[in-house]
Protein backbone atom coordinates (compact mmCIF):
# COMPACT_ATOMS: atom_id res chain seq x y z
CA UNK A 1 0.00 0.00 0.00
CA UNK A 2 1.47 3.35 -1.04
CA UNK A 3 1.56 6.44 1.21
CA UNK A 4 -1.20 8.02 -0.81
CA UNK A 5 -3.38 4.92 -0.44
CA UNK A 6 -2.80 4.84 3.31
CA UNK A 7 -3.78 8.51 3.48
CA UNK A 8 -6.99 7.87 1.54
CA UNK A 9 -7.84 4.92 3.77
CA UNK A 10 -7.50 7.19 6.79
CA UNK A 11 -9.61 9.93 5.23
CA UNK A 12 -12.31 7.47 4.20
CA UNK A 13 -12.63 6.22 7.75
CA UNK A 14 -12.85 9.77 9.13
CA UNK A 15 -15.43 10.94 6.61
CA UNK A 16 -17.56 7.83 7.13
CA UNK A 17 -17.51 8.48 10.87
CA UNK A 18 -18.65 12.08 10.35
CA UNK A 19 -21.27 10.97 7.86
CA UNK A 20 -22.72 8.49 10.35
CA UNK A 21 -23.10 11.24 12.92
CA UNK A 22 -24.40 13.98 10.63
CA UNK A 23 -27.99 14.43 9.49
CA UNK A 24 -29.91 15.95 6.59
CA UNK A 25 -28.03 18.18 4.17
CA UNK A 26 -24.74 17.75 6.01
CA UNK A 27 -24.93 13.99 5.78
CA UNK A 28 -25.36 14.19 2.06
CA UNK A 29 -22.29 16.40 1.77
CA UNK A 30 -20.21 13.83 3.65
CA UNK A 31 -21.63 11.03 1.52
CA UNK A 32 -20.54 12.87 -1.62
CA UNK A 33 -17.09 13.38 -0.14
CA UNK A 34 -16.84 9.71 0.79
CA UNK A 35 -17.81 8.65 -2.71
CA UNK A 36 -15.22 10.99 -4.13
CA UNK A 37 -12.56 9.31 -1.96
CA UNK A 38 -13.75 5.90 -3.13
CA UNK A 39 -13.43 6.96 -6.75
CA UNK A 40 -9.96 8.26 -6.07
CA UNK A 41 -8.99 4.95 -4.44
CA UNK A 42 -10.08 3.12 -7.56
CA UNK A 43 -8.24 5.54 -9.80
CA UNK A 44 -5.02 4.83 -7.92
CA UNK A 45 -5.47 1.06 -7.93
CA UNK A 46 -6.17 0.83 -11.67
CA UNK A 47 -2.67 1.63 -13.04
CA UNK A 48 -1.07 -0.79 -10.56
CA UNK A 49 -3.42 -3.52 -11.70
CA UNK A 50 -2.86 -2.75 -15.36
CA UNK A 51 0.91 -2.79 -14.93
CA UNK A 52 0.78 -6.17 -13.20
CA UNK A 53 -1.60 -7.69 -15.69
CA UNK A 54 0.60 -6.73 -18.61
CA UNK A 55 3.53 -8.42 -16.80
CA UNK A 56 1.47 -11.51 -16.10
CA UNK A 57 0.17 -11.67 -19.65
CA UNK A 58 3.69 -12.19 -20.97
CA UNK A 59 3.82 -15.58 -19.28
CA UNK A 60 0.46 -16.91 -20.43
CA UNK A 61 1.01 -19.81 -22.81
CA UNK A 62 -0.39 -19.07 -26.29
CA UNK A 63 -3.70 -20.75 -27.10
CA UNK A 64 -3.30 -23.58 -29.56
CA UNK A 65 -5.81 -22.00 -31.97
CA UNK A 66 -4.74 -23.77 -35.16
CA UNK A 67 -4.72 -27.22 -33.57
CA UNK A 68 -8.05 -26.57 -31.85
CA UNK A 69 -9.64 -25.36 -35.07
CA UNK A 70 -8.46 -28.36 -37.07
CA UNK A 71 -9.64 -30.81 -34.40
CA UNK A 72 -12.99 -29.04 -34.09
CA UNK A 73 -13.42 -29.19 -37.86
CA UNK A 74 -12.56 -32.88 -38.06
CA UNK A 75 -14.62 -34.07 -35.10
CA UNK A 76 -17.54 -31.72 -35.79
CA UNK A 77 -17.48 -32.83 -39.42
CA UNK A 78 -17.34 -36.48 -38.43
CA UNK A 79 -20.37 -36.10 -36.17
CA UNK A 80 -22.29 -34.40 -38.99
CA UNK A 81 -21.21 -37.09 -41.43
CA UNK A 82 -22.44 -39.70 -39.01
CA UNK A 83 -25.75 -37.84 -38.82
CA UNK A 84 -26.02 -37.88 -42.60
CA UNK A 85 -25.32 -41.60 -42.75
CA UNK A 86 -27.94 -42.29 -40.09
CA UNK A 87 -30.42 -40.14 -41.98
CA UNK A 88 -29.72 -41.95 -45.25
CA UNK A 89 -30.30 -45.27 -43.56
CA UNK A 90 -33.65 -44.04 -42.25
CA UNK A 91 -34.56 -42.71 -45.69
CA UNK A 92 -33.67 -45.99 -47.36
CA UNK A 93 -35.83 -47.83 -44.91
CA UNK A 94 -38.85 -45.87 -46.00
CA UNK A 95 -39.15 -42.88 -43.65
CA UNK A 96 -40.25 -39.57 -45.16
CA UNK A 97 -37.65 -36.77 -45.20
CA UNK A 98 -39.12 -34.89 -42.23
CA UNK A 99 -39.54 -38.04 -40.17
CA UNK A 100 -36.02 -39.15 -41.01
CA UNK A 101 -34.63 -35.81 -39.78
CA UNK A 102 -36.45 -36.09 -36.48
CA UNK A 103 -35.37 -39.70 -36.04
CA UNK A 104 -31.76 -38.75 -36.82
CA UNK A 105 -31.81 -35.98 -34.21
CA UNK A 106 -33.19 -38.39 -31.63
CA UNK A 107 -30.56 -40.93 -32.54
CA UNK A 108 -27.73 -38.37 -32.19
CA UNK A 109 -29.11 -37.08 -28.90
CA UNK A 110 -29.23 -40.65 -27.66
CA UNK A 111 -25.63 -41.24 -28.71
CA UNK A 112 -24.46 -38.00 -27.06
CA UNK A 113 -26.25 -38.94 -23.85
CA UNK A 114 -24.99 -42.50 -23.99
CA UNK A 115 -21.35 -41.58 -24.41
CA UNK A 116 -21.67 -38.95 -21.67
CA UNK A 117 -23.11 -41.60 -19.39
CA UNK A 118 -20.28 -44.06 -19.93
CA UNK A 119 -17.73 -41.28 -19.47
CA UNK A 120 -16.30 -40.75 -22.97
CA UNK A 121 -17.87 -37.52 -24.17
CA UNK A 122 -15.79 -35.26 -21.87
CA UNK A 123 -12.63 -36.94 -23.17
CA UNK A 124 -13.74 -36.26 -26.74
CA UNK A 125 -14.57 -32.66 -25.78
CA UNK A 126 -11.08 -32.10 -24.38
CA UNK A 127 -9.63 -32.76 -27.83
CA UNK A 128 -12.43 -31.53 -30.07
CA UNK A 129 -13.64 -28.40 -28.25
CA UNK A 130 -16.32 -26.67 -30.29
CA UNK A 131 -16.39 -29.65 -32.65
CA UNK A 132 -18.22 -31.73 -30.08
CA UNK A 133 -20.08 -28.95 -28.24
CA UNK A 134 -21.85 -27.32 -31.17
CA UNK A 135 -23.57 -30.37 -32.74
CA UNK A 136 -26.76 -31.69 -31.14
CA UNK A 137 -24.73 -34.40 -29.37
CA UNK A 138 -23.05 -31.61 -27.37
CA UNK A 139 -26.44 -30.34 -26.31
CA UNK A 140 -27.29 -33.82 -25.05
CA UNK A 141 -23.96 -33.89 -23.23
CA UNK A 142 -24.64 -30.60 -21.47
CA UNK A 143 -27.98 -31.83 -20.13
CA UNK A 144 -26.95 -35.35 -19.23
CA UNK A 145 -23.72 -34.24 -17.53
CA UNK A 146 -25.71 -31.83 -15.34
CA UNK A 147 -28.22 -34.58 -14.59
CA UNK A 148 -25.49 -37.02 -13.58
CA UNK A 149 -23.70 -34.41 -11.53
CA UNK A 150 -26.68 -33.41 -9.42
CA UNK A 151 -28.34 -36.81 -9.05
CA UNK A 152 -26.80 -37.10 -5.59
CA UNK A 153 -28.80 -34.13 -4.34
CA UNK A 154 -32.00 -35.99 -5.18
CA UNK A 155 -34.45 -35.88 -8.08
CA UNK A 156 -36.14 -32.62 -7.09
CA UNK A 157 -33.49 -30.29 -5.66
CA UNK A 158 -30.72 -31.98 -7.63
CA UNK A 159 -31.65 -33.22 -11.10
CA UNK A 160 -34.85 -31.20 -11.41
CA UNK A 161 -33.38 -27.90 -10.35
CA UNK A 162 -30.04 -28.24 -12.08
CA UNK A 163 -30.74 -30.17 -15.28
CA UNK A 164 -30.46 -27.02 -17.39
CA UNK A 165 -27.57 -25.25 -15.62
CA UNK A 166 -25.40 -25.53 -18.72
CA UNK A 167 -28.04 -25.83 -21.44
CA UNK A 168 -30.35 -23.22 -19.89
CA UNK A 169 -28.71 -20.14 -21.41
CA UNK A 170 -28.69 -21.83 -24.84
CA UNK A 171 -32.42 -22.53 -24.56
CA UNK A 172 -33.30 -19.06 -23.28
CA UNK A 173 -31.36 -17.12 -25.90
CA UNK A 174 -32.00 -19.68 -28.64
CA UNK A 175 -35.74 -19.28 -28.11
CA UNK A 176 -35.46 -15.50 -27.89
CA UNK A 177 -33.43 -15.20 -31.08
CA UNK A 178 -35.79 -17.53 -32.93
CA UNK A 179 -38.70 -15.27 -31.96
CA UNK A 180 -36.79 -12.20 -33.14
CA UNK A 181 -35.83 -13.86 -36.40
CA UNK A 182 -39.44 -14.99 -36.83
CA UNK A 183 -40.68 -11.40 -36.36
CA UNK A 184 -38.11 -10.02 -38.80
CA UNK A 185 -39.06 -12.69 -41.32
CA UNK A 186 -42.79 -11.99 -40.85
CA UNK A 187 -42.46 -8.24 -41.41
CA UNK A 188 -39.78 -8.37 -44.10
CA UNK A 189 -41.67 -10.91 -46.18
CA UNK B 1 4.56 -3.92 21.52
CA UNK B 2 3.88 -7.50 20.65
CA UNK B 3 6.58 -9.59 22.22
CA UNK B 4 6.64 -12.51 19.84
CA UNK B 5 6.26 -10.54 16.65
CA UNK B 6 9.22 -9.60 14.51
CA UNK B 7 8.97 -6.92 11.88
CA UNK B 8 5.64 -6.33 10.18
CA UNK B 9 3.99 -9.71 9.88
CA UNK B 10 6.17 -12.45 11.33
CA UNK B 11 5.71 -14.42 14.55
CA UNK B 12 8.58 -16.14 16.29
CA UNK B 13 7.93 -19.40 18.13
CA UNK B 14 10.74 -19.45 20.67
CA UNK B 15 9.43 -22.59 22.37
CA UNK B 16 9.63 -24.22 18.94
CA UNK B 17 6.59 -26.46 18.47
CA UNK B 18 7.25 -29.61 16.48
CA UNK B 19 5.40 -31.56 13.84
CA UNK B 20 5.55 -35.07 15.26
CA UNK B 21 3.40 -36.99 12.85
CA UNK B 22 1.84 -36.64 9.41
CA UNK B 23 -0.04 -38.65 6.83
CA UNK B 24 -1.37 -38.19 3.32
CA UNK B 25 -4.21 -39.80 1.40
CA UNK B 26 -4.66 -39.17 -2.32
CA UNK B 27 -6.77 -40.15 -5.29
CA UNK B 28 -5.71 -42.45 -8.13
CA UNK B 29 -4.42 -39.72 -10.47
CA UNK B 30 -2.09 -38.35 -7.77
CA UNK B 31 -1.04 -41.92 -7.01
CA UNK B 32 0.20 -42.19 -10.59
CA UNK B 33 2.22 -39.00 -10.13
CA UNK B 34 5.89 -38.63 -9.17
CA UNK B 35 5.25 -39.10 -5.42
CA UNK B 36 3.03 -42.15 -5.92
CA UNK B 37 5.04 -44.43 -3.67
CA UNK B 38 5.37 -41.89 -0.89
CA UNK B 39 1.70 -41.33 -0.04
CA UNK B 40 0.41 -43.26 2.93
CA UNK B 41 -2.74 -44.32 1.14
CA UNK B 42 -3.74 -44.13 -2.51
CA UNK B 43 -7.44 -44.58 -3.18
CA UNK B 44 -8.27 -46.96 -6.02
CA UNK B 45 -11.06 -44.72 -7.30
CA UNK B 46 -12.13 -41.16 -6.66
CA UNK B 47 -15.32 -42.21 -4.85
CA UNK B 48 -13.48 -44.23 -2.17
CA UNK B 49 -16.44 -46.60 -1.95
CA UNK B 50 -18.80 -43.77 -1.06
CA UNK B 51 -21.92 -42.62 -2.87
CA UNK B 52 -20.84 -39.03 -3.45
CA UNK B 53 -17.58 -37.23 -4.04
CA UNK B 54 -18.19 -34.97 -1.07
CA UNK B 55 -18.41 -38.03 1.17
CA UNK B 56 -15.27 -39.39 -0.45
CA UNK B 57 -13.37 -36.19 0.26
CA UNK B 58 -14.53 -36.22 3.85
CA UNK B 59 -13.40 -39.83 4.24
CA UNK B 60 -10.03 -38.92 2.76
CA UNK B 61 -9.55 -36.22 5.34
CA UNK B 62 -10.68 -38.53 8.12
CA UNK B 63 -8.34 -41.32 7.00
CA UNK B 64 -5.41 -38.91 6.91
CA UNK B 65 -6.05 -37.78 10.50
CA UNK B 66 -6.50 -41.32 11.69
CA UNK B 67 -3.27 -42.42 10.01
CA UNK B 68 -1.32 -39.46 11.41
CA UNK B 69 -2.63 -40.16 14.92
CA UNK B 70 -1.96 -43.87 14.67
CA UNK B 71 1.64 -43.33 13.53
CA UNK B 72 2.22 -41.35 16.71
CA UNK B 73 0.23 -43.77 18.86
CA UNK B 74 -2.40 -41.16 19.70
CA UNK B 75 -6.17 -41.13 19.75
CA UNK B 76 -8.44 -38.24 18.73
CA UNK B 77 -9.18 -37.52 22.39
CA UNK B 78 -5.48 -36.75 22.93
CA UNK B 79 -5.77 -33.69 20.71
CA UNK B 80 -6.49 -30.43 22.51
CA UNK B 81 -7.68 -28.88 19.31
CA UNK B 82 -8.33 -29.81 15.73
CA UNK B 83 -7.92 -27.26 12.93
CA UNK B 84 -9.09 -28.09 9.44
CA UNK B 85 -10.42 -26.68 6.23
CA UNK B 86 -11.27 -27.52 2.65
CA UNK B 87 -12.61 -25.83 -0.46
CA UNK B 88 -16.28 -26.68 -0.24
CA UNK B 89 -19.01 -24.29 0.81
CA UNK B 90 -19.15 -24.03 4.60
CA UNK B 91 -16.06 -26.32 4.75
CA UNK B 92 -18.24 -29.39 5.11
CA UNK B 93 -15.47 -31.97 4.89
CA UNK B 94 -13.68 -30.41 7.84
CA UNK B 95 -16.93 -30.14 9.82
CA UNK B 96 -17.85 -33.78 9.30
CA UNK B 97 -14.32 -34.95 10.08
CA UNK B 98 -14.42 -32.97 13.31
CA UNK B 99 -17.78 -34.60 14.04
CA UNK B 100 -16.09 -37.97 13.73
CA UNK B 101 -13.09 -37.00 15.87
CA UNK B 102 -15.20 -35.40 18.60
CA UNK B 103 -12.44 -32.98 19.61
CA UNK B 104 -12.61 -29.19 20.07
CA UNK B 105 -12.56 -27.79 16.57
CA UNK B 106 -11.88 -24.56 14.74
CA UNK B 107 -12.73 -24.54 11.04
CA UNK B 108 -10.43 -22.68 8.68
CA UNK B 109 -10.92 -21.25 5.27
CA UNK B 110 -7.90 -20.04 3.36
CA UNK B 111 -8.66 -21.71 0.02
CA UNK B 112 -5.45 -23.40 -1.08
CA UNK B 113 -3.49 -21.72 1.73
CA UNK B 114 -5.52 -23.59 4.35
CA UNK B 115 -2.71 -25.89 5.42
CA UNK B 116 -0.21 -23.05 5.88
CA UNK B 117 -2.91 -21.11 7.73
CA UNK B 118 -3.53 -24.13 9.97
CA UNK B 119 0.18 -24.52 10.72
CA UNK B 120 0.40 -20.79 11.60
CA UNK B 121 -2.58 -20.98 13.96
CA UNK B 122 -1.37 -24.25 15.50
CA UNK B 123 2.04 -22.71 16.09
CA UNK B 124 0.50 -19.69 17.79
CA UNK B 125 -1.67 -21.84 20.06
CA UNK B 126 1.18 -24.14 21.05
CA UNK B 127 3.57 -21.24 21.61
CA UNK B 128 0.96 -19.52 23.72
CA UNK B 129 0.58 -22.59 25.88
CA UNK B 130 -3.08 -23.06 25.03
CA UNK B 131 -2.60 -26.58 23.79
CA UNK B 132 -0.18 -29.51 24.02
CA UNK B 133 -1.23 -31.33 20.88
CA UNK B 134 -2.99 -29.89 17.85
CA UNK B 135 -4.16 -31.66 14.71
CA UNK B 136 -4.20 -29.83 11.37
CA UNK B 137 -5.81 -31.07 8.16
CA UNK B 138 -6.55 -29.77 4.71
CA UNK B 139 -8.23 -31.49 1.80
CA UNK B 140 -9.47 -30.98 -1.72
CA UNK B 141 -11.07 -33.23 -4.29
CA UNK B 142 -10.98 -32.67 -8.02
CA UNK B 143 -14.60 -33.57 -8.62
CA UNK B 144 -16.13 -31.70 -5.68
CA UNK B 145 -14.19 -28.55 -6.53
CA UNK B 146 -14.96 -28.87 -10.21
CA UNK B 147 -18.70 -29.11 -9.65
CA UNK B 148 -18.72 -26.31 -7.10
CA UNK B 149 -16.52 -23.80 -8.89
CA UNK B 150 -16.84 -24.76 -12.56
CA UNK B 151 -18.98 -27.10 -14.60
CA UNK B 152 -20.31 -30.66 -14.34
CA UNK B 153 -17.43 -33.11 -14.56
CA UNK B 154 -18.77 -35.03 -17.56
CA UNK B 155 -19.30 -31.90 -19.63
CA UNK B 156 -17.15 -32.02 -22.75
CA UNK B 157 -15.58 -28.57 -22.51
CA UNK B 158 -12.01 -27.55 -23.20
CA UNK B 159 -9.97 -26.23 -20.28
CA UNK B 160 -7.75 -23.27 -21.10
CA UNK B 161 -4.00 -23.78 -20.86
CA UNK B 162 -3.84 -21.48 -17.82
CA UNK B 163 -6.24 -23.70 -15.82
CA UNK B 164 -4.96 -25.89 -13.01
CA UNK B 165 -6.13 -29.30 -11.95
CA UNK B 166 -7.54 -29.54 -8.41
CA UNK B 167 -5.71 -32.21 -6.49
CA UNK B 168 -7.64 -35.07 -4.93
CA UNK B 169 -5.89 -35.47 -1.66
CA UNK B 170 -5.79 -34.73 2.01
CA UNK B 171 -2.99 -34.51 4.52
CA UNK B 172 -3.00 -34.21 8.29
CA UNK B 173 -0.33 -33.18 10.73
CA UNK B 174 0.04 -33.53 14.47
CA UNK B 175 1.86 -30.67 16.16
CA UNK B 176 3.09 -30.79 19.72
CA UNK B 177 4.51 -28.26 22.09
CA UNK B 178 7.30 -30.60 23.17
CA UNK B 179 8.67 -33.67 21.48
CA UNK B 180 10.83 -34.74 18.59
CA UNK B 181 10.02 -33.88 15.03
CA UNK B 182 10.14 -31.17 12.43
CA UNK B 183 10.53 -27.75 14.06
CA UNK B 184 8.18 -24.89 13.37
CA UNK B 185 10.16 -21.75 14.11
CA UNK B 186 8.38 -18.81 12.46
CA UNK B 187 5.13 -17.95 10.77
CA UNK B 188 4.40 -15.03 8.49
CA UNK B 189 0.75 -14.14 8.12
CA UNK B 190 -0.04 -12.76 4.70
CA UNK B 191 -2.07 -9.80 3.53
CA UNK B 192 -4.67 -9.91 0.80
CA UNK B 193 -3.20 -8.98 -2.56
CA UNK B 194 -5.51 -8.25 -5.44
CA UNK B 195 -4.08 -6.92 -8.64
CA UNK B 196 -7.28 -7.11 -10.58
CA UNK B 197 -7.02 -10.57 -12.14
CA UNK B 198 -10.60 -11.78 -12.49
CA UNK B 199 -10.15 -14.90 -14.62
CA UNK B 200 -11.09 -17.83 -12.40
CA UNK B 201 -9.37 -20.14 -14.88
CA UNK B 202 -6.04 -18.42 -14.24
CA UNK B 203 -5.41 -18.56 -10.51
CA UNK B 204 -1.64 -18.71 -10.92
CA UNK B 205 -1.49 -15.13 -12.20
CA UNK B 206 -3.85 -13.99 -9.46
CA UNK B 207 -1.88 -15.59 -6.62
CA UNK B 208 1.69 -14.81 -7.65
CA UNK B 209 1.71 -11.25 -6.18
CA UNK B 210 0.46 -12.55 -2.81
CA UNK B 211 3.25 -15.14 -2.71
CA UNK B 212 5.83 -12.50 -3.66
CA UNK B 213 4.53 -10.13 -1.00
CA UNK B 214 4.64 -12.71 1.78
CA UNK B 215 8.07 -14.07 0.80
CA UNK B 216 9.67 -10.63 0.58
CA UNK B 217 8.04 -9.45 3.82
CA UNK B 218 9.17 -12.61 5.58
CA UNK B 219 12.78 -12.21 4.48
CA UNK B 220 12.74 -8.54 5.39
CA UNK B 221 11.14 -9.15 8.82
CA UNK B 222 13.76 -11.71 9.78
CA UNK B 223 16.65 -10.01 8.05
CA UNK B 224 17.24 -13.20 6.12
CA UNK B 225 17.95 -13.81 2.48
CA UNK B 226 16.85 -16.65 0.24
CA UNK B 227 20.31 -18.18 0.87
CA UNK B 228 19.17 -19.01 4.42
CA UNK B 229 16.69 -21.51 3.03
CA UNK B 230 17.26 -24.76 1.20
CA UNK B 231 13.95 -24.38 -0.52
CA UNK B 232 11.20 -21.79 -0.81
CA UNK B 233 8.09 -23.88 -1.37
CA UNK B 234 4.98 -22.33 -2.87
CA UNK B 235 1.63 -24.08 -2.64
CA UNK B 236 0.00 -24.18 -6.02
CA UNK B 237 1.05 -21.40 -8.35
CA UNK B 238 1.49 -23.81 -11.22
CA UNK B 239 3.77 -23.23 -14.19
CA UNK B 240 2.34 -19.85 -15.08
CA UNK B 241 2.15 -18.44 -11.54
CA UNK B 242 5.61 -19.73 -10.73
CA UNK B 243 7.10 -17.99 -13.75
CA UNK B 244 5.39 -14.75 -12.76
CA UNK B 245 6.62 -15.13 -9.18
CA UNK B 246 10.18 -15.53 -10.46
CA UNK B 247 9.78 -12.30 -12.42
CA UNK B 248 8.27 -10.42 -9.44
CA UNK B 249 10.96 -11.61 -7.02
CA UNK B 250 13.70 -10.71 -9.48
CA UNK B 251 12.22 -7.22 -9.72
CA UNK B 252 12.56 -6.97 -5.94
CA UNK B 253 16.15 -8.18 -6.08
CA UNK B 254 15.41 -11.59 -4.57
CA UNK B 255 16.83 -14.65 -6.27
CA UNK B 256 14.16 -17.13 -7.30
CA UNK B 257 16.48 -20.10 -7.75
CA UNK B 258 15.15 -21.97 -4.75
CA UNK B 259 11.49 -21.66 -5.62
CA UNK B 260 9.77 -25.03 -5.62
CA UNK B 261 6.10 -25.21 -6.50
CA UNK B 262 3.99 -28.13 -5.29
CA UNK B 263 1.53 -27.53 -8.12
CA UNK B 264 4.27 -28.25 -10.64
CA UNK B 265 5.85 -31.25 -8.95
CA UNK B 266 2.73 -33.14 -7.89
CA UNK B 267 1.96 -34.33 -11.41
CA UNK B 268 4.31 -35.51 -14.11
CA UNK B 269 4.15 -33.60 -17.42
CA UNK B 270 2.59 -36.62 -19.18
CA UNK B 271 -0.46 -36.31 -16.93
CA UNK B 272 -1.45 -33.24 -18.96
CA UNK B 273 -2.92 -31.00 -16.30
CA UNK B 274 -2.14 -27.82 -18.24
CA UNK B 275 -0.80 -25.29 -15.69
CA UNK B 276 -0.27 -27.82 -12.85
CA UNK B 277 -2.07 -28.88 -9.68
CA UNK B 278 -3.99 -26.74 -7.21
CA UNK B 279 -6.28 -27.01 -4.19
CA UNK B 280 -5.80 -27.31 -0.44
CA UNK B 281 -4.67 -30.88 -0.91
CA UNK B 282 -1.90 -29.95 -3.33
CA UNK B 283 0.59 -28.34 -0.97
CA UNK B 284 -0.62 -30.48 1.93
CA UNK B 285 0.10 -33.87 0.37
CA UNK B 286 3.40 -32.77 -1.20
CA UNK B 287 4.54 -31.52 2.20
CA UNK B 288 3.41 -34.67 3.99
CA UNK B 289 4.56 -37.17 1.40
CA UNK B 290 7.77 -35.64 0.19
CA UNK B 291 9.12 -32.42 1.71
CA UNK B 292 8.79 -33.30 5.36
CA UNK B 293 10.55 -36.58 4.66
CA UNK B 294 13.42 -34.64 3.07
CA UNK B 295 13.66 -32.53 6.23
CA UNK B 296 13.57 -35.62 8.40
CA UNK B 297 16.35 -37.21 6.37
CA UNK B 298 18.31 -33.93 6.71
CA UNK B 299 18.37 -33.61 2.95
CA UNK B 300 17.07 -30.11 3.64
CA UNK B 301 17.84 -28.20 6.82
CA UNK B 302 15.36 -25.37 6.58
CA UNK B 303 12.53 -24.61 4.20
CA UNK B 304 10.04 -21.80 3.87
CA UNK B 305 6.60 -23.24 3.18
CA UNK B 306 4.27 -20.71 1.56
CA UNK B 307 0.63 -21.67 1.07
CA UNK B 308 -1.13 -19.60 -1.56
CA UNK B 309 -4.89 -19.13 -1.68
CA UNK B 310 -7.27 -17.58 -4.18
CA UNK B 311 -10.20 -16.44 -2.07
CA UNK B 312 -12.86 -16.24 -4.72
CA UNK B 313 -16.35 -17.66 -4.70
CA UNK B 314 -18.45 -18.63 -7.66
CA UNK B 315 -20.75 -15.71 -6.92
CA UNK B 316 -17.96 -13.14 -6.79
CA UNK B 317 -16.53 -14.55 -10.01
CA UNK B 318 -19.89 -14.26 -11.82
CA UNK B 319 -20.32 -10.72 -10.51
CA UNK B 320 -17.05 -9.81 -12.20
CA UNK B 321 -15.10 -9.19 -8.99
CA UNK B 322 -11.36 -9.65 -9.15
CA UNK B 323 -9.75 -12.40 -7.09
CA UNK B 324 -8.39 -11.52 -3.63
CA UNK B 325 -5.39 -13.70 -2.91
CA UNK B 326 -3.40 -14.51 0.20
CA UNK B 327 -0.24 -16.35 1.14
CA UNK B 328 0.88 -17.53 4.57
CA UNK B 329 4.39 -18.79 5.27
CA UNK B 330 5.89 -21.06 7.91
CA UNK B 331 9.53 -21.91 8.50
CA UNK B 332 10.18 -25.63 8.94
CA UNK B 333 13.51 -26.91 10.18
CA UNK B 334 15.00 -30.39 10.40
CA UNK B 335 14.26 -32.07 13.66
CA UNK B 336 14.91 -31.36 17.25
CA UNK B 337 15.91 -34.30 19.41
CA UNK B 338 16.76 -36.66 16.60
CA UNK B 339 19.99 -34.89 15.72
Amino acid sequence: MTKQQAQLQKEHQKVLYWEAQAAGEERKRFADLRQEIERQQQRIAKPQQRAYQSTALKFVPPQTVVKNTIMAFLVGGAICLMGQIIKNIFLQNGLADKEASAATSSMLIFLGAFFTGIGYYDKLGKVAGAGSIVPITGFANSIVSSGLEFKKEGYIYGVGAHLFTVAGPVLVYGTMISILVGLVYYFAK
Amino acid sequence: MAQKKIGKQTFQFSSVPVITSWASVVGPKEGEGPFGEQYDLVLTDSLAGEKTWEKAEQKMMQYSVELALEKRGLLPKDLDLYLAGDLLNQIICANFTARFLNTPFLGLYGACSTLAQGLCVAGILLEGGFAEKVGVSASSHHNTAERQFRTPTELGDQRPLTAQWTVTGSASFVLERVGTGIMLTHATIGKINDLGVSNAQDLGSAMAPAACDTISTHLEDLGRSEADYDLIVTGDLGFLGSNILTELLTQKGISAEKIYDCGITIYSPEQDTHAGGSGCGCSAVVLAAHLIGCLQARFYQRILFVGTGALLSQISAFQGESIPCIAHAVVLEAGRGDR
